[in-house]
């Protein structure tokens, strides 16, 4: 059960798809114009998650290796249209506003990336759980997009107004909006830290760029890195050559001391 | 120190031109369009001006403060800015609105890529395509008012078959933003800036003349269409203040005239087969996003290279 947990904090938090992995940028990108859109988005993703990690997991077995990605698309779409044909029984208005993202949806990274790198390789129960906390991430990242992007270019909030129609900025329900927001939020997610997989290797770096030169293949980062190295062990050499100077010089007076007294 | 013996790295000669002088003739070349659009248009234009001017310093300012950077403003850039925004507004507009646009045009796209020098696209240019985008309803159409009431700008007039009197647009006493009704106005400030070598004729001559083929092939085979579509809309405005800004615009000799056609080009597409009536703004920023490419291709061959065929 820990382990399900575990693949909750790491789906919403720690991978969060849309500001951390950075999956799946399609439709949060053209979705979240208003914020039922996004939550409708995210709940219709996550359903489709769920379900499409519990089966190619319990078919991980089963399934060839060198046609994977034909079945995993073969169960992803025909979970997509069952659940399309709810959405058009149940939701009919929220079918209408997202259109062709709902079929886009079988081709969505983030329901192919977490089929391959970790519902193929893991067990059904903790598969489920992973979309679940995929699902869940995504929905909150493109709901608190979409709550922006609604608030400033419509002036509204899950449809109740906030800002007076005078004073809404068109821009953010448009494509160009879109990105602003994202990139003002991951900025945000970055700068306040939180626990994520990019920000969890930063802690103990002086580097912008988190110091892990084990992903990098920037050679100015590498020589760089090499620089603050070498100046980090100066600076301990330094540190203890004073340190035994310190020691020398107490060592010194305490002698003289003791001459004293022996006079 | 003893000179005789000072080592010190490269460079040894230095120019006495710097940003701060660079900047100042600028702002000074803007300021025929200024007295102008203020003369023409009334106080409202003036506090257009100064919002727009107090938004992109201050916004500067507040942003560099926060982030611990050296504080940049006293070089003038952000002055520039603000001018050039404030000229690209209509007179009517609310004031918040281009307090937004300064603060935008500074924030987002000069900042937040690193400040002078790094900004990919003419920042007051970005900021005003970001308004009018966001609020289409204020930056045209009935913002232009003349005398109270409002009327089409000779663009928009010409864009629905109608004609315009070419000596009034060249003279100003037409509707428009605040800076950019005035060609003779314009035409004093950039023959200062020409004076002062602060711009090459290059991109402006190539963006002229490109536009006036186009608009003569495409558009109507009539000098005095070409004319008018050159007298109209931020064309010359565009073509002296904002296309030749040098952080945004090729160093290369060839690709500023290369950037100068496609400018020319690109405006004569916008304005002849677009939805809207201008396509200054529009030509400059995409054409800013093309500079690393033109630059690219247009190297000149290094000194001593020459004639040695790769």
């Amino acid at each position: 059960m820990n382990k399900c947990m575990e693949r909750l904090y790491n789906g919403i938090i720690k991978e969060n798809p849309t500001f951390v992995l950075m999956l799946g940028m399609c439709p949060t990108l053209a979705t979240t114009t208003t914020a039922v859109n996004g939550v409708g988005m995210g709940l219709t993703t996550t359903a489709v998650l769920i379900f499409s990690n519990l089966i190619i997991s319990s078919l991980r077995k089963i399934i060839p290796d060198r046609v994977r990605i034909p079945a995993y698309i073969v169960i992803v779409a025909s979970l997509v249209t069952i659940v399309q044909l709810f959405l058009k029984a149940y939701i009919p208005f929220l079918d209408k506003s997202l259109g062709i993202f709902i079929p886009l949806i079988v081709v969505n990274c983030i329901i192919l990336g977490r089929a391959e790198a970790y519902a193929a390789k893991n067990g059904p129960l903790e598969s489920a759980f992973d979309g679940i906390g995929m699902g869940l991430g995504f929905t909150l990242g493109l709901t608190c997009i979409a709550v922006f992007r609604e608030l400033l270019g419509a002036g509204t909030v899950f449809g109740f107004t906030i800002i007076p129609e005078a004073y809404k900025i068109a821009i953010f329900g448009l494509a160009p909006g879109a990105f602003f927001v994202l990139a003002g939020l991951t900025a945000l997610q970055n700068k306040l830290k939180m626990p994520s997989a990019t920000n969890g290797s930063a802690s103990g770096s002086v580097l912008a760029c988190g110091g892990n030169c084990m992903n990098c293949t920037g050679s100015a980062c590498m020589a760089n890195h090499a620089q603050l190295e070498t100046r980090r062990l100066q600076a301990q050499e330094d540190a203890l050559a004073a340190k035994k100077a310190d020691v020398a010089q107490t060592q010194a007076e305490l002698s003289a001391k003791l001459d004293k007294k022996d006079n | 120190m003893n000179k005789l013996l000072n080592v010190s790295s490269s460079p040894h000669a230095r120019s006495n031109v710097l940003t701060q002088n660079l900047m100042l003739d600028v702002a000074i070349a803007m300021i025929p369009a200024s007295v102008y659009g203020v003369y023409h248009f009334g106080l409202k234009a003036l506090c257009v001006l100064l919002v727009t001017v107090a938004g992109c310093v201050l916004s500067e300012y507040v942003y560099e403060s926060l982030m611990g950077l050296p504080i940049t403003v006293m070089d003038g850039s952000a002055l520039v800015t603000g001018m050039i925004l404030g000229l690209n507004m209509p007179p009517e507009i609310p004031l918040w609105i281009p307090l937004l646009g300064g603060v935008f045009a500074i924030i987002v796209v000069k900042q937040l890529y690193g400040g002078l020098g790094q900004n990919f696209m003419n920042p007051a240019l970005a900021g005003r395509c970001f308004l009018l985008i966001s609020f289409a309803g204020h930056m045209s159409g009935s913002a232009f008012k003349l005398d109270g009431v409002s009327t089409a700008t000779p663009l928009a007039v010409m864009k629905n078959g109608g004609s315009v009197d070419v000596a009034a647009m060249f003279v100003g006493k037409i509707p428009g933003t605040i800076g950019e009704v005035s060609v003779i106005a314009l035409l004093i400030g950039a023959a200062y800036l020409l004076c002062k070598k602060v711009i090459s004729i290059r991109i402006p001559a190539a963006y002229l003349l490109s536009f006036a083929v186009f608009v003569f092939l495409f558009g109507q085979h009539d000098p005095a269409f070409v004319l008018a579509h050159l007298c109209g809309g931020g064309l010359i405005f565009g073509a002296f203040f904002m296309a030749t800004d040098y952080v945004t615009s090729p160093i290369t000799p060839n690709g500023q005239i290369v950037f100068g056609i496609l400018l020319g080009v690109l405006t004569g597409l916008f304005r002849l087969f677009g939805g809207a009536p201008e396509g200054v703004s529009y030509a400059i920023i995409i054409s800013n996003l093309m500079v690393p490419l033109i630059e690219k291709v247009t190297l000149p061959v290094a000194f001593g290279k020459e004639g040695k065929k790769a």
